[in-house]
């Protein structure tokens, strides 16, 4: 037993990936330097300090390769044979943090151990990807067969998420639903994610756009509504290739349109509220009475999205006003642009994109920084650490890190590929879209492109938690995929 | 098989949308820091506070090297509208001991665009200025409470001696009409108004230095931005020695007390102002701190106009001052010589009538200007104009052209602002308003005696004053003798000599000796000194005639050309010839001799604005 676990670890070293690995080692580094210049002062710290953020990051840093160590050397199937049981552990641990964490800025997520602080959420991540990868390596189970495998799914899914609504973080919260690339990876339908584009879409314009200016209804609306009819005859256009239905909605679109420009040049006013709605209405009318003919499910999931896709516009005002709280609504308008709230929610944003915008090409230099060091930029070293590498190194730099996130992504994409089991596969495609998820937000909030929602920069963001968080992801990811020759054989 | 196999295909889609992410967020990048600048102007009014170091203004002396014009400190209230967090209002009030409608009121000032176009939230704004020392001091102990404020110390001026406003000028904060033509000026600045503050701003107000501090959100400052590498230090104004002789200014404005009128002092050798006295005038320092808005109104609707400096600005008939100026004109044409007499019929008396005194005819030039007779100049002018031979209009415009060499006519070039013209009329100017009819010398007989159309300035009948005294040419009179480190202008070094031949002049002067000794400037006979002199007695349409008077001395190498006008206050004699003796004596003798001790107190006690019959001007 001894000999083969030593024969064991000497082949995982030999057969890890050392191309992570080293991706992984970059940005790692890179975030503690970045940390150092965010919390820099003119005073001068050094490096290791252990009372300064990066002496600390250092310090998480060495523990997670110590961590990263224990987790190659340890058998891969204790992950397969532990996921659920691990998976209820830390669930619990949630639940118990929502009870005995003390209120920091509202939030009741971090467990405080004397001076070292914990936030459970972040190890609810691998836990989840655990328990979802076991869930598709379970025998013979593929989501499409039947409609319970994604209620199971779901749940597994939605069950941390309530968790951590429950702290208060929301941002934590809204990263497992990225775990929708992993579900679309494993069979759902792409109609799924291309809902969610649409609706995404729908909602910016919808909201961004108030003016009431096209045929007396507001420019967002029109809009919206031009568009689900193209995209509406598209899809006609690609599923009845084969019957003239798809040509005569574009004829009787077209022509109401011409009718309607007519009659408004005549000077007869046309609400274009109604104009837009009764041709949509008529074109699913027609498509619904092809469809008796023809019988064909595709027409259907057409009519569909046609209807739920004016049903979910003329909700959005309605949820935007009612349903989301007022400082969500604030962020989103201040992502959007709608309102320029310099001194209070978009201070945040507008001072980033002030540090970001000061980098130039080359960057003021390392530890030049103004902005960042002098506090301008709330939460410099966690959220908004970006800023500094932009203000710092410039363009060159922040599209370097970019580039490493991509590639790094890229690989464990590849990764998961890789591998000849469900469970290493969707494992890997959970951190993924974890990854994902948080490069996607993190780096657009600080930009200025994503509403404001407090996630880390993975590696980067000081912070033990997450950084611990995210290396046990990558690491049981590594040690499976070390492990996928071994199972071959 | 094939199920899976299109299910890993969608690995490239998850790829393609990361990757696609990732693109969006390079543009993004690329559009916040390449190709736009705004967010690197953000971030240096965010970091830096670019402090403004005041340089000190340069200070004035008078030719003696009496110091009349110096700084003091004063302190304005400024803020950084961006860091201006939360604050106590009424704090901020009793700190600065004002009530919170002012507060608002100054509040709204500063955010008004009109009244402050240089507003920016993310630059030092100005919101109080002027603070006294105590009121300084309460609030600097309590600046911690108030984020975004800070203290900027400046200097105002202020005056040795109650005189020579008009000479001095005074300063004002910059109007946004400066800012758009000077992008020197900062909205908060000071900039010179009126006088010497005005046309020397640029050698006075000297560089700005700037101090970087770097500061933190809050606005705290961190320190100096690389130790003070950047800083640049202020370059204090250049000092100013002027030509002023401000004890005499001050003895001037002593005698003009009560009068309304002016004086110039030349010294005829080099041009330079010796005084310059306008009456009514004002305080000085009236025009410095908090109140000078106040003030300056009040100086706008006084009924005398004391912002009004009569001496530049003042456009009078000069009167019998004129005579000499027609003396050598005629001399120099040959219409008279010195032996030409001319007939008196207790004036002059061909087709009309201009009324003399009475005095022995007929009379020679010498003793026309001794007696100051109008009939000589009148029959002078007349032989002028209608000279057989020539047409009135050429020979109008000779007069004229003699009359601009002479310094009138035209701004004489003062190192002063606002200075007028006055006017001589043109050939043009009598065809236009006879509308084409034939004019001929009697249509514009007063013109010979300084009435009619011809006015002048006080300083340009001094200047004229200063060429006879210098016999034929004269230096374009100026304030400033000299500046720190660099030279005044090279114009005020050149001679300019009308073309009039010098031994003219000689006689002229002659002619005004005389007037002293025993003619109509009898008064201005100073012991011990050889006064020359000319009266004036100018009609006007505002009430009682305007009391003129002219005169250099001594006859030898003169040291002082003075003219004295004193408005609607009778005869030449009755105020100008006493005022302007006691100016030559003050000058020359530095003490008033007993004798004139007398005349001393009448003058320096009479009150001509209430005589004259005339309460607003």
């Amino acid at each position: 037993m001894e000999l083969r676990n030593t024969d064991a670890n000497v082949s995982v070293f030999r057969s890890v990936d050392w191309i992570t690995i080293i991706l992984y080692f970059v940005l790692v580094c890179a975030g503690a330097v970045s940390i150092y210049a965010a919390s820099y002062d003119f005073d001068n710290a050094s490096l290791f300090d252990l009372s300064e953020a990066s002496g600390k990051q250092v310090l998480w840093i060495g523990l997670s390769l110590v961590l990263g160590c224990i987790i190659l050397l340890l058998d891969y199937r204790i992950w397969e044979t532990y996921a659920y049981p691990i998976y209820g552990a830390v669930i619990i641990l949630l639940l118990v943090t929502i009870f005995v964490a003390p209120d920091i800025k509202g939030s009741r997520s971090w467990l405080v151990f004397g001076p070292v602080s914990l936030q459970p959420a972040e190890f609810g991540k691998f836990a989840t990807a655990l328990a979802l990868a076991k869930l598709f390596d379970s025998y013979n189970f593929t989501l499409n067969a039947k409609m319970s495998n994604y209620f199971r799914a779901l749940i597994i899914i939605f069950i941390p998420i309530t968790m951590v609504l429950m702290q208060k973080e929301t941002g934590s919260a809204l990263v497992y639903l990225s775990l929708v690339f992993v579900l679309y990876r494993e069979g759902m339908s792409g109609l799924v994610l291309w809902g969610v584009v649409c609706a995404i879409t729908f909602f910016v314009v919808a909201v961004k756009f108030t003016t009431p200016l096209i045929l007396g209804i507001p420019v967002g609306e029109f809009s919206v509504l031009v568009m689900i009819m193209l995209i509406f005859v598209l899809m006609l256009l690609f599923y009845c290739r084969d019957f003239p239905i798809a040509r005569n909605v574009i004829i009787g679109f077209a022509g109401s349109g011409i009718i309607v420009t007519v009659l408004e040049l005549c000077g007869v006013h046309v609400n274009g509220l109604v104009y837009l709605l009764s041709a949509l209405g008529l074109g699913i009318a027609y498509v619904l009475l092809a469809m008796m003919r023809h019988r064909i499910q595709k027409f259907l999931i057409t009519v569909a999205f046609a209807a739920v896709s004016v049903g979910f516009l003329f909700s959005v005002n309605y949820v935007f006003g009612h349903v989301l709280q007022p400082h969500q609504q604030t962020r989103i308008m201040v992502a959007l642009g709608i309102v320029d709230d310099v001194r209070g929610v978009g201070y945040n944003v507008n001072q980033s994109k002030i540090a970001i915008g000061s980098g130039g090409v080359l960057g003021k230099g390392f530890l030049n920084g103004t902005q960042t060091k002098l506090k301008f930029v709330p939460e410099q070293h966690t959220d908004f650490i970006f800023c500094t590498i932009g203000e710092e190194e410039g363009f060159v730099g922040a599209s370097a890190v970019l580039l490493v996130f991509l590639a790094f992504i890229l690989r464990l994409i590849s990764l998961a590929e890789r591998q000849h089991s469900a469970f290493g596969r969707v494992y890997g495609y959970c951190l993924v879209s974890y990854l994902i998820f948080h490069l996607c937000i993190n780096i657009g909030m600080v930009i200025g492109l994503c509403p404001v929602i407090g996630i880390p920069l993975p590696f980067f963001s000081y912070g033990g938690s997450a950084l611990w968080g995210f290396t046990i992801l990558l690491f049981i990811m590594l040690r499976l995929d070390a492990a996928r020759k071994e199972r071959r054989d | 098989m094939r199920k899976d196999y299109i299910l890993e295909k969608r690995r490239y889609t998850i790829s393609g949308f990361i990757c696609l992410v990732v693109i969006v967020y390079i543009i993004r990048l690329f559009s916040l820091q390449v190709s736009e600048d705004k967010y690197k102007k953000n971030a240096d009014s965010n970091a830096f506070l670019k402090k403004v170091i005041y340089p000190a203004r340069g200070l004035m002396y008078d030719r003696n090297d009496k110091l009349l014009v110096f700084n003091q400190p004063a302190y304005d209230v400024m803020l950084i509208p961006k860091d201006v967090g939360d604050f106590d209002t009424l704090a901020l009030c009793s700190a600065l001991d004002i009530t919170p409608e002012i507060l608002a009121e100054k509040w709204a000032e500063m955010k008004n665009p009109r009244k402050n176009p240089g507003y920016s939230a993310y630059t030092p704004q100005k919101l109080m200025s002027h603070l006294s020392a105590e009121d300084y001091g309460r609030l600097s102990e309590k600046l911690y409470l108030f984020p975004g404020f800070f203290i900027q110390k400046r200097t105002v001026r202020q005056y040795s001696y109650n005189a020579a406003s008009n000479i001095l000028g005074n300063i004002r904060e910059v109007s946004g009409s400066d800012l758009e033509k000077d992008r020197y000026y900062r909205a908060g600045d000071y900039t010179g108004d009126l006088g010497i503050e005005k046309s020397y701003e640029k050698h006075l107000r000297g560089e700005k230095g700037m101090e970087i501090l770097m500061k933190d959100a809050s606005g705290r400052i961190k320190g100096k931005y690389e130790g003070g590498r950047h800083d640049v230090s202020p370059i204090s104004g250049r000092n100013l020695r002027l030509s002023i002789d401000i004890e005499l200014q001050e003895y001037g404005e002593q005698l003009m007390k009560n009068k309304i009128g002016a004086i110039v002092a030349i010294e005829p050798s080099t041009g330079e102002v010796l005084a310059m006295v306008t009456s009514p005038g004002y305080d000085p320092s009236l025009l410095v701190g908090k109140d000078r808005g106040k003030h300056y109104a009040e100086l706008v609707r006084d009924p005398y106009k004391p912002l009004y400096d009569r001496a530049l600005q003042g456009m009078y008939p000069p009167g019998s001052t004129f005579k000499p100026t027609q003396g050598l004109i005629f001399l120099q044409e040959g219409i008279v010589n010195l032996k030409t007499q001319y007939p008196c019929y207790r004036g002059y008396v061909n087709g009309l009538r201009v009324g003399c005194h009475p005095h022995g005819s007929p009379i020679a030039l010498k003793p026309a200007l001794q007696t100051s007779c109008n009939a000589y100049f009148c029959w002078g002018l007349k032989n002028f104009i209608d000279k057989r031979g020539t047409k009135a209009y050429d020979q109008l415009t000779k007069w004229k052209d003699y009359l601009v060499s002479m310094g009138y006519g035209y701004p004489l070039g003062i190192d002063l602002p606002s200075e007028r013209r006055g006017f001589i009329p043109n050939s043009k100017y009598y065809s236009d308003s006879f509308r084409g009819a034939n004019w001929s010398a009697n249509s514009i007989i007063s013109i010979a005696i300084g009435q009619g159309e011809v006015l002048a300035t006080p300083l340009q009948i001094a200047n004229l004053c200063a060429t006879i005294a210098n016999r034929g040419y004269f230096f374009t009179p100026h304030v400033v003798k000299s500046i720190t480190d660099t030279v005044i202008d090279s114009s005020y070094k050149q001679k300019h000599a009308p073309k009039i031949r010098r031994e003219h002049y000689e006689a002229v002067a002659e002619g005004m000796r005389m007037a002293v000794l025993g003619g109509t400037c009898r008064a201005a006979n100073i012991p011990g000194v050889e006064v020359c002199g000319k009266t004036g007695t100018a009609q006007n349409p505002h009430g009682k005639d305007h009391s003129a008077f002219m005169g250099f001395a001594p006859y030898h190498n003169p040291k002082i050309a003075v003219c004295v006008y004193v408005e609607n206050a009778g005869y030449g004699a009755a105020f100008g010839v006493p005022i302007g003796r006691l100016m030559i004596e003050k000058y020359l003798k530095r003490t008033i001799s007993p004798e004139s001790k007398g005349v001393e107190e009448r003058m320096i006690n009479s009150n001509t604005i209430i005589s004259s019959g005339v309460t607003k001007h």
